[in-house]
C-alpha cells in the first residue's frame, strides 16, 4: 500500500486526490492506516446496513456462477481475508501479557468462539464440539444457534443445502490458516449434519437433545471445522512433549 | 377479533402474496379470483387517489401553493399525496389498505370489530422490510417466497387473534 500514498510533492492542496490505481485518498494523506486500532473497539454498526450489504454480497456472488457449491466457495473467499486480519487486530487488542497467539486446537476455537465472535456478532457461539466419531478426529464443530449472517436469509426450496454461513466459515478458515493450523471450514444448516450426529456411537440423548433444539432454531448452523492432517501430528507431537 | 387475510400487491397491481390465516372467516377463491381481486382494486385505489381532493391549510390556501414566500415558519411543504381508498367494509369484514412510499399495497382482512388494525399493518410492513427486502434471493415484483417472512408472519397474526 505504501507505494500508493500520496508523494510527498505538492500535491496535498487537492481536495481529493486520485492515484493511478484509481483509489481516492483525503488530501491530508490520512488513511484508514493512520487511525489508532482501538478507536473502533467499542463502536456499533447498524443491522440493516449489514444486512443489505451482504444481501448484496450474496446476489454478486450468485451472478457469476453455475452450482450451489460454487456460490459458497466464493462467499468463503469473501471471508477468508477478513479472518486472517481479524486475527491480527484482536491480538493486537489483547492485554499485552496474554497477547499470545493460540497454540494448540482447543486454545484456537475458544479463541474464535469467544473473541472472534464476540468482535463479529455481539456475542459467544453457542456451542464447540469434537467430532465424537473416531475416524475423524480432525474435525471440530462451532455451533451457532442463530447466525446474524442469515437473520433476514429464506434461502430458496431449490438451494436447500446453501448456507450463507459459508461467508462466516471462510472468516473461521482466515483465522486458522492465520493462526497457522490451516484448516477447511464449512457452514451446515443442523438438517444436513443430523444424520452425520446419529451415525456415530456414544451419543444416544445428545443428538436427541440436539434434534428437539433443532425445532426450536431452524436457523442453527453448524462450522464444520476440519484441520489439515499436519496439524493433527504437530498437536501429537506437542501433547506427547508436554 | 380475528384477521382473516393478508394480500400483498405491488406496485404494478400484481398480487405478490395471499395468506389465510383463520379458515372459515372468509370464503375461499381460486388463485385467479385473487389474482382479479388485486388487479381491480388496485384500479379502484388509482382511481380514488385521483378523487381525493388537496386538503387545504388554516388560510384557505391549498398546501401545494405553499412553496411561496410567506409561509408561516418559512418552511416548505408538500401536500400529502392522496391516499385513494383505506378501508372497505361489508357485513362481516372489514378491508384495510396500507399503501407504501413505494406503491406496495398490503390489503388486511379481518373482523368488523377488529382494533387496532394500523398497528398490525405497521408491523407486518416491518415484518415485510426485514425479511423480504433484505432477503438475497427475493426478485422485486415477483411472488413473496420467503419461509422466515412466513414464519414471522404467522407468530405475529396468531399472537393478535390469540389476544
Amino acid at each position: 500500500m505504501s507505494n500508493h500514498l500520496p508523494a510527498s510533492g505538492g500535491n496535498g492542496s487537492h481536495g481529493v486526490r486520485a492515484g493511478d490505481s484509481g483509489l481516492r485518498y483525503p488530501s491530508n494523506g490520512k488513511t484508514i492506516y493512520h487511525r489508532p486500532l482501538n478507536r473502533t473497539k467499542t463502536a456499533e454498526l447498524s443491522k440493516a446496513a449489514f444486512a443489505y450489504l451482504f444481501a448484496e454480497m450474496v446476489s454478486y456472488a450468485q451472478r457469476r456462477v453455475t452450482g450451489i457449491q460454487e456460490l459458497e466457495k466464493r462467499l468463503n473467499l469473501q471471508g477468508h481475508p477478513i479472518g486472517l486480519k481479524l486475527l491480527d487486530l484482536l491480538l493486537f487488542r489483547e492485554p499485552p501479557r496474554t497477547q499470545l497467539r493460540p497454540l494448540n486446537i482447543i486454545a484456537l476455537l475458544h479463541f474464535i468462539k469467544i473473541n472472534i465472535w464476540t468482535h463479529l456478532f455481539g456475542r459467544q457461539a453457542d456451542r464447540l464440539e469434537k467430532s465424537s466419531n473416531p475416524d475423524t478426529p480432525d474435525e471440530f464443530m462451532i455451533i451457532d444457534n442463530e447466525p446474524l449472517v442469515n437473520a433476514y436469509i429464506s434461502v430458496p426450496k431449490e438451494m436447500s443445502q446453501l448456507n450463507c454461513a459459508a461467508f462466516a466459515a471462510g472468516i473461521i478458515e482466515g483465522v486458522c490458516d492465520g493462526a497457522g493450523f490451516p484448516a477447511r471450514v464449512t457452514a451446515h444448516t443442523v438438517g444436513d449434519t443430523a444424520g452425520a450426529n446419529n451415525g456415530s456411537g456414544g451419543g444416544g440423548t445428545g443428538t436427541g437433545a440436539a434434534a428437539a433444539d433443532g425445532e426450536m432454531w431452524p436457523g442453527r448452523t453448524v462450522f464444520l471445522v476440519k484441520f489439515q492432517p499436519e496439524v493433527l501430528e504437530r498437536e501429537a507431537l506437542i501433547g506427547n512433549k508436554s | 377479533m380475528t384477521v382473516f387475510s393478508l394480500v400483498i400487491i405491488n406496485k404494478a397491481g400484481g398480487l405478490i402474496y395471499n395468506r389465510t390465516f383463520n379458515e372459515g372467516g372468509l370464503n375461499k377463491l381460486s388463485t385467479n379470483d385473487y389474482l382479479v381481486l388485486a388487479g381491480t382494486f388496485h384500479g379502484v385505489h388509482a382511481i380514488t387517489a385521483r378523487l381525493n381532493p388537496v386538503k387545504s391549510t388554516p388560510e384557505g390556501r391549498p398546501l401545494s401553493n405553499s412553496t411561496i414566500p410567506g409561509v408561516p415558519g418559512g418552511i416548505l411543504t408538500r401536500p400529502e399525496p392522496p391516499s385513494g381508498l383505506e378501508v372497505l367494509e361489508s357485513e362481516n369484514f372489514r378491508l384495510q389498505c396500507f399503501n407504501t412510499l413505494t406503491g406496495v399495497k398490503f390489503l388486511l382482512f379481518t373482523d368488523t370489530t377488529q382494533t387496532n388494525v394500523d398497528v398490525i399493518i405497521r408491523r407486518i410492513y416491518e415484518l415485510y422490510s426485514d425479511y423480504v427486502m433484505k432477503n438475497p434471493f427475493y426478485q422485486l415484483e415477483m411472488p413473496i417466497r420467503c419461509d422466515m417472512f412466513d414464519r414471522k408472519l404467522l407468530s405475529h397474526i396468531r399472537e393478535v387473534n390469540n389476544r
